[in-house]
């Protein structure tokens, strides 16, 4: 910087930068200008609508708002805490997946074959389903009595569900560590379980970081499924109110509330497109 | 390990990938403080012959002994064996999550059981023997490609190697990178290190190789000193070989 600095500016340099800045300041106003118009327009196109002022009253009510969203809220406090848990078993849970799917012991077969499955199986159902079969069915084999938590069993399905599609992430990240760094971490006398661990695993979780949080803002939005089993989350909650005042206020102040997580979610993700982040 | 026996000794060694027939039986001894350098086309079985050595590769046929002792048994742990050997790659294969520091110490570490302040201490006294002193905590993709390679130089030195095995350790380089990475290898030599080294530098090989062995799909056709096989050739083969590096301008 300080050496460019130091070079005089020649009139053609000058002529260079005047043009660049000109082209900038054209881009700027094209971005705004046609912003105004397309955001204008929608709002113009829905402002005038015959329906919008009946749509403003059953969608848009602050009074609802106001009176729906505690209890909204506190539904989906519930939805926090099952995703949370729920995230921090995938995590775990799909990371071993991966490792016995990767596993060429001949003694892992049998758990090999049962993964596959598994993750075959548990992609393969609508997550919705899988829901509603261990909702209900655990229950009905009364193992545990009295019956388990509905949410604790709707955690259990989403945990079933997510697991398998995360595995596959992971597995994904392992492979595209090159081949070089396992023959390198062998070559200065790593074991195989070190090589693992200490050089292929940090690469490779690095690399999937941003498609395992894009999974994560999906299941911060399935968890919403667990209420077709009983529990009362936020969309379930501002179901109820819905249904006995025939306003769907309360449907946009939980549709906030999942924003809330999933919009910062979305922009970590964006965050870690960038160049690799810090080890350690 | 009786005093005098050869470092390391491949006998009769043969691997093949699927159909195509990498080595067809290689006899190659290499003597305490001996280096050798392997030379031959791309794919005439330089790399190969080397990731056998270091058990990277799974040998079909014939044995290959470290000190007199069998590494290639069945029975016989390979990491035991790769602990006792180093190996430079090609493209440094360097571990690129870790600093140049934490590169040099993983072996010392996790390998070979030092503690975390010896290793780190091993590891800085390694790297500023390669001339990396004040770039411990740069991450391989803020070093230049000669840094680079001192670095993976540096960390398969420090596992004390009986012998180092170097795979065409200059071929990724920019020519004027070349230089400084030769210089750590003389440096190695001149300490008394054991090394087989697969090479395209002849005037390198000429300079500081013990015996020159040149490889042809898959067999050693030449052995000696580098005076006799790189001047006075007698397979057509070879001839032909540094005629072609010749016209190329590499020698």
């Amino acid at each position: 910087m300080s050496e460019a600095a130091a070079i005089p500016a020649s009139a053609r340099r000058l002529e260079r930068e005047a043009a660049k800045r000109r082209r900038s300041r054209r881009g700027a106003a094209i971005a705004g200008l046609s912003s105004v118009i397309v955001i204008g327009g929608l709002a113009a196109l829905v402002l005038t609508s015959s329906g919008w002022p009946e749509v403003r009253e059953t969608f848009f009510s602050w009074s609802e708002f106001k009176n729906a969203f505690p209890e909204v809220l506190s539904g989906f406090w519930l939805d926090v805490k099952v995703f949370m848990g729920v995230e921090a078993a995938v995590l775990v849970i799909a990371l071993v997946l991966a490792l016995i799917r990767i596993s060429t012991t001949a003694g892992l077969f049998p758990l090999r074959l049962l993964t596959t499955v598994f993750v075959d199986v548990s992609r393969g159902i609508p997550t919705v389903l899988l829901v509603y079969l261990i909702g209900f069915g655990i229950p009905a084999l009364q193992i545990v009595k009295p019956a388990p938590d509905p949410a604790i069993l709707g955690a259990i399905a989403l945990t079933i569900s997510y697991s398998g599609y995360v595995s596959e992430v992971y597995r994904a990240g392992i492979r595209s560590v090159h081949r070089g760094q396992h023959d390198a971490a062998l070559a200065v006398g790593l074991t195989h379980s070190q090589a693992m661990r200490l050089v292929i695993l940090p690469q490779a979780i690095r690399r999937v970081a941003p498609p395992l949080l894009n999974d994560f803002v999906a299941l911060q939005k399935d968890v919403a499924l667990i209420s077709i089993i009983g529990p009362v989350e936020a969309f379930r909650a501002a179901q109820i109110f819905q249904g006995e005042n025939f306003n769907f206020t309360p449907l946009i102040a939980a549709a906030l509330l999942y924003l809330a997580i999933t919009v910062p979610l979305a922009r970590i993700v964006d965050r870690m497109g960038g160049p690799e982040g810090a080890v350690r | 390990m009786s005093a005098g026996a050869p470092v390391l000794e491949v006998k009769g060694v043969t691997k093949a990938f699927g159909e195509r027939q990498v080595l067809r039986g290689i006899d190659l001894t290499v003597g305490e403080h001996e280096a050798v350098a392997l030379i031959g086309a791309s794919g005439s079985g330089k790399s190969t012959l080397l990731r056998c050595i270091d058990l990277l590769v799974e040998i079909d046929d014939g044995d290959v002994f470290l000190d007199g002792e069998v590494i290639t048994d069945p029975a016989v742990d390979p990491i035991a064996v790769r602990r006792r050997l180093g190996f430079v790659f090609q493209a440094y294969n360097l571990f690129p999550h870790m600093t140049a520091l934490q590169n040099v110490m993983i072996g010392e570490r996790y390998a070979h059981g030092a503690g975390k302040g010896e290793a780190e201490e091993r590891g800085r006294a390694l790297l500023a023997r390669f001339g990396l002193a004040g770039r411990e905590d740069d991450r391989p993709d803020n070093l230049s490609g000669g840094e680079q390679q001192r670095v993976a130089i540096a960390r398969a030195f420090g596992g004390k190697p009986r012998a180092l095995l170097l795979d065409e350790v200059t071929s990724a380089l920019d020519p004027e990178l070349v230089g400084e990475v030769l210089a750590a290898v003389r440096d190695l030599k001149a300490e008394g290190m054991t090394m087989v080294i697969a090479t395209h530098e002849m005037g390198f090989a000429r300079e500081f190789a013990d015996e020159v062995a040149f490889l042809h799909d898959g067999r050693i056709l030449e052995l000696g000193p580098p005076e006799r096989v790189l001047e006075h050739p007698e397979r057509e083969e070879t001839r032909r070989f540094l005629s072609r590096l010749l016209e190329a301008g590499r020698i």
